[in-house]
């Protein structure tokens, strides 16, 4: 099915099931512990152990690597290295191999896996391997590559309109400030981890995966054999965040350690070895200049970045949202690239917003105050309902000013105060906004229905499920367009086996996913028509029946003969060309900040979206407030600290890596504004997962700087940065 | 993890006279510090000898008006006591402040006095590391070190003890009941119970090979406001960045010992003299001599910063 004309009415737009809310439909598996994650799949149960060693140093390569002790250990059976591995290439969206060796590209890059009959026979003769290094000199401090780092490559890099240098130096009031975020790590709770087995020459895998279709491709690529003898699945995924994209080195050392014992193979990555082998949220340097007339238009909107990675790696696109957000005849964006040999930088959550608006929307903070007007006027004030480069492309939907003026309103914003004047006690209490803004993408996405005689609709997609709630979007859609009630659908996920779909990722996950699940029913509702002799125009699906003129037939009688299946993906025109497609917020939070100690502690957050239809408002405020909480951890603890002698993020544990706590967290409302978008698909939804965290961090900052008067450029905002600026205390 | 045998002893003697004549053998407890880092092969015991069930783990009152705290009382037992929260509430409130109600379940009040450090680096076996493998070097000092010791370190190791409990005993002048690996007992006042680093970081206490703590008793009550103010990132479940255990009295006088800033609990007795004087002046002779870090300079702000707000508190 394609989309290329705006969506009309259409079954969804009856909302009996979709848009209610709706608690998770597996809910049950996961709170009782039987969903099986990857690791704990059942169908391999002779699978022996593997365990990961990683290169000791982040740059040169292995000069002698002795086995002798570790292959005699107890229990084991093989080991895989480099040398023994035979000839591997490298996946589409992997910067560095997999398995290194000789030559080491970063720190905890995998160099060898044992395998052996238990975990901690494996992990015991795993520290056994003795490794000689020859180091090479490497390049880890973004702050010192910064100068010489050239634009990057890619599309987009570099933007101009207008005469962005002659505007900002005629213009009235102006900002110049330079903000840096530190490297982030995904975190997720469910670390990567796989099973692999062959059957001869056919690989079967269970992974814990965002995109399947993708990942099969980049396994077949680096062991140079054809996909179609690739099966992978990944029904249940405790988080991923962009961290599991792609394949990463579990995955693949248990294909190859599975060959080398022949024996299935299981291989989770242990905690601390996560935050350096996988990927991560790269560091940016961020250098913003804006212009403003008196009343506060925006005539000049300058963005550059600075982010590293490994050659041939790619750019932090932290300008993303400053060329669309706000209205200005004249902009300049620039993206600029370093080389770093830390471990590889890729996607996490809201990938380019997250921490550009972390910038820019302090930066407009910073503008508000010097121009004497209110930050949330300051951002009514700019609106655009064009994308600001190219004027004639207007937004699908654009609702930023209603966003902001009903936030505000529940918010009480209007009791905040100038900087440093609210005290509750020992805390200084302040509040600060941000616009939320993250391009909203369409993909396409394929899903199979099936639909027995007893009424009962199955629906195969290879759509995964990362904690976000497809699972029962899906069957929310399914039921709608079929006309049946939830429990009478089933959904299965996360195989290869299953038509390809959009994957979750981008928060394209929801709404093309569910897009696809559409495509495929409006196609089984035909056959179903046909089947029982009616016309499909006439039809109406609804009470578990079909019903034609006075005739109301079960809508199970249609498959009495057999199964029906239907087949179909949803494909997308130039809608998101001619629109441009985008999804909106506004956050509001209020912190208190100890007098004496200047420990920052958040009182309350407030996030109005304004995201096309929301399809389930559970799952969909549930996306929110943790994308609100991981906000918060960028705002105030998560860094990746870089030891810059040796090349490797220390922190390397979730005792070191801290994220917030539930007692961080005492108070979250989302508001979601009733909207739907006919230029996003049939579904008129959009995406929110990435939304919640857009934002955040800028509303957290500019919030401790109402309460102390004391602003923060460089994140996270720790009570260090603020102690000298606070007042005295004694 | 390298693999170990395990026995259970019979009395506190027996596993004192096991440890002390086994190569390699160490005690376990609660564990909830010893097999993280066994897992890591920052520790590599061949032998573990359980302490467990040897009745270490009642709390009675001592004939000299105070509380003996047996070895294996466990953290959450030990701050929800009624003697405790009544007559030593610095401890229960350092207890609570420290871990999760999960690991304080397990810890035991032995162990937790012999946590080892969160450095970072002694964590990484790839790094080098004065504490963990002597002579090896220091990767903390002009490295990461934030969270790093201000005072009381050496060129060797800038680890901080990481012990929230410990601080309060310091305050408090608990003293460490031993047996040794030939059966002598003996009683350690805390204050020389965690040595400093010098030259040896990898020696972290007064015990001797084999010794096993039996008990800690905490003498008479010296009444007084108990304050422990832990200040950290987050709210919950985090090392101190800098904490404060401080008894203060109605004229002013009190102790103070602090936490996050030292290999061991800083308590500088000569320093609590000039607490009727205020924070900064006692904070000014209790970190006399401070080494700081770039990094983490700011504790010194803070602690006096901190200690202030005890004061404030105690006053309020």
């Amino acid at each position: 099915m394609k989309f290329d004309k705006p969506a009309g009415t259409n079954p969804i737009d009856q909302l009996k099931v979709v848009g209610k809310p709706t608690p998770r439909i597996d809910g049950p598996l996961k709170t009782s512990g039987t969903a099986p994650y990857a690791y704990e799949q059942r169908d391999t149960p002779n699978a022996a152990y593997g365990y990961i060693l990683g290169s000791a140093i982040a740059k040169g390569r292995i000069t002698g690597m002795a086995l002798g002790d570790a292959k005699a250990a107890p229990g084991v059976l093989a080991i895989v290295t480099a040398e023994n591995a035979g000839k591997l290439g490298k996946g589409n969206f992997n910067t560095a191999k997999l398995l290194g060796g000789p030559d080491i590209e970063h720190y905890h890059q995998a160099i060898a896996l044992v395998v052996a009959e238990s975990f901690e026979q494996a992990r015991a003769a795993a520290s056994l391997i003795r490794v000689d290094y020859a180091r090479d000199k490497g390049s880890f401090d973004l702050a010192a590559a910064k100068a010489s780092a050239p634009l990057a490559k890619e599309n987009g890099a570099e933007t101009k309109v207008g005469d962005f240098a002659g505007a900002f130096a005629a213009a009235p009031v102006q900002l110049d400030a330079t903000y840096t975020t530190p490297d982030h790590a995904h975190a997720m709770m469910e670390p990567h981890a796989s099973i692999a087995a062959w059957n001869g020459d056919q690989l079967d895998l269970w992974t814990s995966n965002q995109m399947i279709a993708w990942s099969v491709a980049d396994m077949a690529k680096t062991l140079g054999m054809p996909k179609e003898k690739i099966r992978m699945r990944s029904p249940f995924v405790g988080g991923g965040f962009g961290g599991k994209l792609f394949i990463r080195a579990d995955v693949l050392l248990a294909a190859l350690g599975a060959k080398a014992a022949n024996r299935a193979v299981k291989v989770a990555l242990p905690r601390p070895f996560i935050f350096n082998n996988t990927t991560h949220r790269p560091a940016t340097i961020q250098r913003i200049r804006l212009g403003a007339t008196r009343d506060g238009k925006l005539t000049a909107i300058g963005h550059e970045s600075w982010s590293g990675d490994l050659p041939n790696g790619g750019p932090e696109g932290a300008t993303a949202q400053t060329k669309l957000l706000y209205a200005g005849a004249n902009r300049m964006t620039g993206l600029h690239l370093a080389v770093l040999d830390l471990p590889e930088g890729n996607a996490m959550r809201a990938p380019g917003e997250a921490p550009g608006l972390m910038a820019l929307e302090v930066a407009m903070d910073e503008l508000a105050e010097k121009l004497g007007i209110d930050p949330v006027d300051l951002r009514v004030i700019n609106d655009t309902q064009v994308d600001p480069e190219n004027p004639s492309r207007p937004y699908s939907q654009r609702q930023l000013n209603a966003c902001l003026k009903i936030g505000a309103d529940k918010f009480g914003w209007a009791k905040r105060a100038r900087p440093g004047k609210v005290r509750d006690g020992r805390w200084l209490v302040g509040m600060g906004v941000a616009a939320a803004f993250r391009n909203n993408l369409v993909m396409k996405s394929a899903a199979r229905v099936r639909l027995n005689a007893q009424g009962v609709v199955t629906v195969e997609t290879d759509m995964t499920d990362i904690g976000t709630g497809t699972y029962t979007i899906v069957a929310q859609t399914a039921a709608e367009m079929l006309g049946v009630p939830l429990d009478k659908v089933v959904v299965k996920l996360g195989d290869s086996s299953f038509p390809v779909s959009a994957g979750s990722g981008g928060q394209w996950g929801a709404n093309s996913a569910t897009a696809g699940v559409y495509a495929a029913c409006a196609k089984l509702r035909e056959a179903v028509a046909q089947k029982l002799g009616v016309n499909s125009a006439d039809a109406v699906f609804a009470g578990g029946k079909v019903k034609s003129g006075k005739r109301a037939v079960p809508l199970g009688e249609a498959a009495k003969n057999g199964e029906i299946v239907a087949e179909d993906a949803m494909e997308y025109g130039d809608l998101t060309k001619k629109y441009q497609q985008s999804t909106f917020g506004a956050h509001f939070v209020e912190v208190g900040v100890d007098a004496a100690t200047a420990e920052i502690r958040i009182r309350r957050m407030l996030a109005v979206c304004a995201a096309g239809r929301i399809l389930n408002p559970v799952s969909a405020r549930s996306q929110v407030i943790g994308a609100m909480t991981m906000g918060a951890g960028a705002a105030l603890m998560e860094e990746l600290a870089v030891d810059k002698r040796f090349g490797f993020f220390v922190n390397h544990d979730l005792a070191g890596y801290e994220v917030p706590v539930h007692a961080d967290m005492p108070h979250q409302e989302v508001i979601f504004l009733d909207e739907t978008d006919p230029m996003s698909s049939p579904m008129k939804a959009k995406g929110v997962g990435e939304l919640g965290i857009c934002g955040v961090g800028a509303a957290v900052a500019n919030a401790i700087y109402n309460a102390t008067g004391v602003r923060v450029r460089d994140y996270p905002v720790t009570l260090d940065k603020l102690l000298e600026g606070m007042p005295e205390y004694a | 993890m390298k693999a170990f045998s395990y026995e259970r002893a019979h009395s506190p003697a027996e596993a004192a006279a096991i440890v002390g004549r086994t190569q390699g053998a160490r005690f376990i407890a609660g564990g909830t510090n010893l097999l993280d880092l066994m897992k890591l092969q920052i520790e590599t015991p061949t032998h573990l000898v359980d302490v467990n069930h040897l009745g270490l783990d009642k709390i009675e009152a001592t004939p000299e008006g105070g509380l003996r705290i047996g070895a294996l009382v466990r953290n959450t037992d030990l701050a929800a006591d009624r003697r405790v929260r009544k007559d030593y509430a610095l401890l229960s409130r350092a207890l609570v402040a420290g871990a999760s109600g999960q690991l304080r379940n397990k810890a035991t009040t032995a162990g937790n006095l012999l946590q080892r450090t969160r450095c970072p680096y002694f964590y990484d076996t790839n790094q080098p590391c004065n504490k963990r493998k002597p002579g090896s070097g220091c990767a903390a000092i002009g490295g990461i070190n934030r969270s790093l010791a201000v005072i009381g370190a050496s060129d060797a190791c800038i680890a901080t003890h990481p012990s929230d409990m410990a601080v309060a005993m310091r305050t408090l002048d608990a003293v460490v009941e031993t047996v040794r690996a030939d059966g002598a007992t003996r009683a350690i006042p805390i204050a020389e119970f965690h040595t400093l680093p010098g030259d040896t970081p990898n020696v972290e206490n007064s015990l001797a090979a084999g010794e096993l703590i039996t008990a800690v008793t905490l003498p008479r009550p010296i009444g007084g406001t108990h304050i422990y103010h832990k200040v950290r990132d987050r709210a919950s479940y985090a090392f101190a960045l800098v904490s404060v255990g401080a008894i203060l009295q109605k004229d002013g006088t009190g102790r103070v010992a602090f936490g996050g800033v030292a290999p061991r609990p800083w308590r500088i007795e000569a320093a609590e003299a000039a607490l009727a004087q205020g924070a900064k002046a006692a904070a000014a002779l209790a970190f006399a001599g401070a080494k700081p870090t770039e990094q983490n300079k700011f504790k010194l702000v803070l602690a006096e910063r901190t200690l202030a707000a005890a004061i404030a508190e105690a006053r309020a």
